[in-house]
């Protein structure tokens, strides 16, 4: 059915374009738009009928009129994939960027990707060593979990995921991951720092790249995270690798969601995005994971930055309710200078539980991670009474609380850029500082383990 | 017009045909591939089909084809333990015809048709039997008799009937009349199952959760809703309670959510023990999965399929109890394919028809007299994700209309670990009145009144907080500082309770009152020892305190309880003499 091009356009509307008179055009169905001087643009088919096809483009509909002439390709949007995407950088459709050759496919994928059967799927449970300490201890990454970073613009969400990419690693094994990348709508400078980072540390070697930068086509950002992820399917279903997924922006991706909605008249949910956006990012975010009888697993690292640091905003509100839990990055630690700036408080690892203890990280882990974040809040909300009442009016044990969230913050979260902390070197550094807290108010801790591992009994 | 038309439109998961014959509800095969599909809609020549699976790739001018038939359960032995989508296709044999990923065009029979299962007969021939009327037993798993029923719409004289070892399909009697009835049956989702009468619920479902038994009982029949913003313990409150309440029949729907939380199910039930009947939890089981990233059109109906598996399980006199997590995302299938349908949208795009539907599906819960004379219940326990958290919004609205239990979970008691999260100040059942006189006569006479008690104290001590926030607790009466930590007590040793630990998630309703009296006993004795001079500190620290409290990790607390509050008084006594 490829081949006939139709000069059919009625409208043109934001970027969408409708045309008719058309022979069958197969819902979801690949389409490249030529222009009076020649050049190409490629679309997707939203809506079709006898009597209207209406059009998503890519690239932005500018210099379209009702001239441009529209072939339909005959198929839905595929994705070359083979194991030389590893080592590779590609634009947001998906066609090479570093100058390479195309990619010789040993198979060409649907990038719409299949819903993963749940009776099919394996439940995580291996714990991934981040190095950073407030991850490992508080929020436990599990290899196949999908973990987002809730952050906001300013803020040094990307040095983060980068060092996650660099260290990440099982407990106890040399196990490298293989990254994909999925840039979606950020700037050049930001690209460049991650490429960079990864080229220094070799890591490129083993990433496969996505890029669509902000001065690229907005609209292209829909089917960017979707390459990435049929690229990842494939090569840890296919190929058996560990594959870790960063996406950033994910904020610049449901903008482009909600300008396609507006284009097509929809009723808008809430903040004018699409009422269909909790599936739409579900049939992103559920392709993360390990299924039965195949080695590989993909582990999902979507950035987002929260709209005006609000967490009730949909886009982080729509995502905590599909991810496993959520790494929140705080603006008043930045402030404080403390790298890297977590808010342990509000973030959750929802898969923690299945992946520490005796055999995993260690038998306190669960206990010391308890008493952590709990002499923590209440050293935190101790200083909103302080700034009221004063540092005197505390009794001993709030006293020591108040000191402890100071310890925690300077101390247990902040580390530097490169430093790979072990689990073990996590814990033992818990127990170091909380020792400065009586062990009676240390209620959370399993006596057996203060005996074990308290310094004073260590001594 | 004739069975098979043509598409002339495709929008995603809605399809228009044209040249068909069709009424509402028929099933309908869609496309080259036959997907299947629903009709929903009738526009003069056109009929406007929700289709179940992906519709990328298919054009204008495919065949659609009428089934004649509506969209239907199959129900007979088979449904417990196993898996289904929102279809009623077993997701094992999915994984065995498609592999781990799920693609299209495939059917699959609700269960299998060629096992033989050993139906043993309880009418004779001769006998008058109506619809809905018990006529054979099957031994189904090891803790559940599945009884064979005459379909609601057939009756008449028992011409023969056999016992004796059969499939689903094969007859197993027939009637004067001619009509002949399987092991198996169909019903249309969208239709509630008949019954006799509706009886106001009296008897609690037991959840073994602290604070929904005590403070914010369900009743058996009953209908609640589990508001909360993500991450505050929906599925896992859901979890625990098709693990653990008394129901004998659990259905389990994931709506619209995490596929790793369905593996967990699987991974687990099948280990635990129920502890109503000590067998694995399985056994009990029928699950529905329609995860996020599943078709929306096949969640819109998961629900239905759910409640109409629930109800045949009623009709044969059982207690079922249903979990649907979450219905904010069958809520939002329907404005998804609403919106399709470029209907009339109402508040927040939802169709207008959004309350009546919540309604109607939380009306499907009830306790009845079955078809067969029995006493047979459905309880529905329905998640809610409001955006934001915020439960003004339309589905948890229409669904506060509606159900008489309100457990509320709180982003703030999430938290701080105050699991589970359920807020006692907003929170409410409207049982209390109906079941009162149960718990007197099955769990002790002044239930009731300890109840009273306890919530008493809650709302003092959120009265008093508020004072706190001002002038700190050291500025309040001794005995009001009392107040305070009676009611520390009444959270951190009663409300709070691990979903995962061993032994806590699960408390026995008797246990649940020992510890609700635990507290009082502490509260008098603290009193008295305070007035003969005794410290607060004192009082609050004793050892014996602390044991009673950790107590609840252990097992066999139900017989250690009485001896440790008896220590903990005698301490607490001790410290006047101290001073
Ligand atoms: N009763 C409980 N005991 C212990 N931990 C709990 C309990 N309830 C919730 N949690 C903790 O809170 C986390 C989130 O709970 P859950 O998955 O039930 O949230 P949810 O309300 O279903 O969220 P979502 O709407 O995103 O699905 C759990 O992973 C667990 O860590
Ligand atoms: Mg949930």
């Amino acid at each position: 059915m490829t081949g006939k091009e139709y000069r059919t356009i009625t409208d043109v509307k934001g970027p969408l374009v409708f045309l008719n008179k058309t022979e069958p055009v197969a819902f979801g169905e690949i389409v490249t738009i030529r222009l009076a001087d020649g050049s190409l643009k490629n679309g997707q088919v939203l809506d079709t009928s006898d009597d209207l096809v209406i059009v998503q483009v890519f690239e932005g509909t500018a210099k379209i009129d009702r001239t441009a002439g529209v072939t339909f390709m005959g198929d839905v949007f595929k994705l070359p994939v083979s194991k030389d995407l590893v080592g590779r950088i590609l634009d947001g459709a998906g066609r090479p960027r570093d100058g390479g050759p195309d990619i010789v496919a040993e198979e060409n994928a649907d990038i719409i990707g299949a819903a993963i059967n749940p009776f099919s799927r394996q439940s995580p449970h291996d714990f991934i060593q981040t190095g950073i300490s407030a991850i490992d201890c508080c929020t436990t990454l599990v290899r196949g979990q999908k973990l987002p970073i809730f952050s906001a613009s300013g803020l040094p969400h990307n040095d983060i995921a980068l060092q996650i990419a660099r260290q990440a690693k099982l407990k106890g094994s040399d196990e490298q991951f293989i990254v994909v990348f999925c840039a979606m709508g950020i700037t050049a400078e930001e690209y460049n720092f991650f490429r960079s980072d990864l080229e220094r540390t070799g890591a490129l070697e083993n990433a496969a790249l996505f890029v669509n930068l902000a001065d690229d086509p907005a609209v292209e950002r829909i089917i960017t995270p979707r390459l990435a992820l049929t690229a990842a399917e494939y090569l840890a279903f296919e190929h058996d690798y560990h594959v870790l997924v960063i996406y950033t922006d994910m904020t610049n991706y449901c903008d482009a969601l909600r300008q396609i909605g507006a284009a097509r008249e929809e009723v808008p949910g809430r903040r004018g995005y699409p009422g269909y956006m909790y599936t739409d990012l579900a049939m992103l975010y559920e392709r993360a994971g390990i299924v039965k009888g195949k080695k590989g697993s993909i582990t999902q690292f979507p950035i987002l930055t929260m709209p005006g640091d609000d967490i009730t905003h949909p886009i982080p509100d729509l995502s905590g309710y599909i991810t496993e839990g959520q790494i929140v990055i705080s603006r008043e630690l930045h402030q404080q200078g403390i790298y890297p700036p977590i808010n342990v408080l509000p973030s959750l690892s929802r898969l923690m539980g299945s992946c520490i203890g005796a055999d995993t990280t260690r038998e306190d882990h669960k206990s010391v991670s308890d008493q952590m974040y709990a002499a923590y809040a209440q050293g935190r909300e101790l200083r909103g009474l302080v700034a009221i009442v004063g540092e005197d009016a505390l009794n001993e044990r709030d006293k020591q609380l108040l000191d402890f969230s100071g310890v925690f913050e300077d101390r247990f979260l902040r580390q530097s850029r490169d430093e790979d902390r072990s689990i073990d070197e996590t814990l033992d550094l818990c127990w170091e500082l909380m020792s400065s807290i009586d062990t009676k108010y240390l209620v959370r801790l399993d006596q057996k383990w203060i005996e074990k591992y308290h310094p004073d009994n260590k001594a | 017009m004739s069975k098979e038309g043509v598409i002339y439109r495709i929008s995603g998961p809605v399809v228009t045909a044209t040249g068909m014959s069709a009424g509402m509800y028929d099933v309908v095969r869609v496309g080259n591939e036959g997907l299947m599909g629903e009709v929903i809609e009738l526009h003069g020549e056109k009929a406007v089909i929700q289709v179940y699976e992906d519709t990328s790739g298919i054009r204008p001018g495919e065949p659609v084809i009428n089934t004649g038939e509506t969209l239907s359960v199959s129900l007979g032995p088979g449904l417990l333990t196993q898996i289904y989508d929102g279809i009623q296709r077993p997701l094992p044999t999915l994984e065995e015809v498609m592999g781990v990923f799920i693609t299209r065009g495939v059917d699959a029979d609700a269960f299998d048709l060629e096992k033989k299962w050993t139906f043993e007969a309880v009418v004779e021939k001769g006998a008058a039997v109506e619809g809905g009327q018990v006529i054979g037993h099957v031994q189904e798993t090891e803790t559940i008799v599945h009884k064979i029923m005459v379909p609601p719409t057939m009756s008449g004289v028992v011409k023969t009937i056999k016992s004796g070892d059969f499939n689903v399909t094969e007859t197993v009697c027939t009637l004067e009349d001619g009509s002949e009835i399987q092991m198996m049956q169909k019903w249309p989702v969208r239709t509630p199952r008949p019954y006799r009468q509706k009886y106001a619920p009296d008897t609690p479902l037991i959840t073994g959760m602290r604070i929904l038994d005590f403070l914010f009982p369900l009743a058996k029949g009953g209908a609640a809703g589990i508001p909360g913003p993500f991450g505050s313990g929906k599925t896992v409150t859901q979890q625990s309670l098709a693990k653990y309440s008394d129901a004998q029949i659990v259905v389990y729907i994931g709506c619209g959510e995490r596929g790793n939380e369905m593996t967990e199910v699987l991974d687990e039930f099948p280990h635990l023990i129920d502890p109503n009947t000590g067998k694995p939890l399985m056994n009990r089981t029928v699950m529905i999965a329609n995860t996020s990233n599943m078709p929306v059109a096949a969640r819109e109906a998961s629900v239905y399929t759910g409640i109409t598996i629930a109800e045949y399980f009623r009709d044969m006199g059982y207690d079922v109890a249903l979990m649907a997590d979450s219905t904010s995302r069958w809520a939002e299938a329907m404005r998804e394919i609403s919106s399709r349908l470029e209907e009339m949208p109402g508040e927040e795009g939802y169709p207008a028809y959004l309350s009546s539907r919540i309604a109607e599906f939380y009306e499907r819960a009830g306790r009845v007299e079955t078809k067969n004379g029995d006493d047979g219940s459905v309880t529905v326990i329905g998640a809610v994700s409001p955006p934001g958290g915020d439960i003004s919004e339309p589905v948890s609205q229409g669904t506060l209309r509606i159900v008489k239990v309100f457990w509320g979970l709180d982003a703030g008691l999430a938290r701080q670990r105050h699991f589970p999260a359920i807020n006692w100040l907003n929170s409410y059942s409207l049982y209390p009145q109906s079941l009162n006189q149960w718990f007197r006569d099955n769990i002790a006479q002044d239930f009731p009144e300890i109840r009273t008690q306890i919530s008493g104290l809650l709302q003092i001590e959120a009265e008093l907080q508020e004072i706190v926030q001002l002038v700190g607790s050291d500025a309040l009466p001794v005995d009001q500082q009392l107040t305070l930590e009676v009611a520390r007590m009444i959270r951190e040793f009663f409300l709070q309770q691990n979903g995962f630990h061993d032994v806590d998630a699960y408390c026995d309703i008797n246990l649940q009152y020992s510890m609700s009296k635990a507290i009082l006993s502490f509260q008098e004795a603290a009193k008295n020892a305070m007035a003969a001079g005794a410290q607060l500190n004192d009082v609050v620290n004793v050892p014996a305190r602390t044991a009673l409290m950790r107590g609840r990790f252990e097992k066999g607390y139900i017989d250690t309880i009485d001896d440790m509050v008896k220590s903990m008084v005698d301490e607490i006594a001790g410290t006047v003499e101290d001073n």
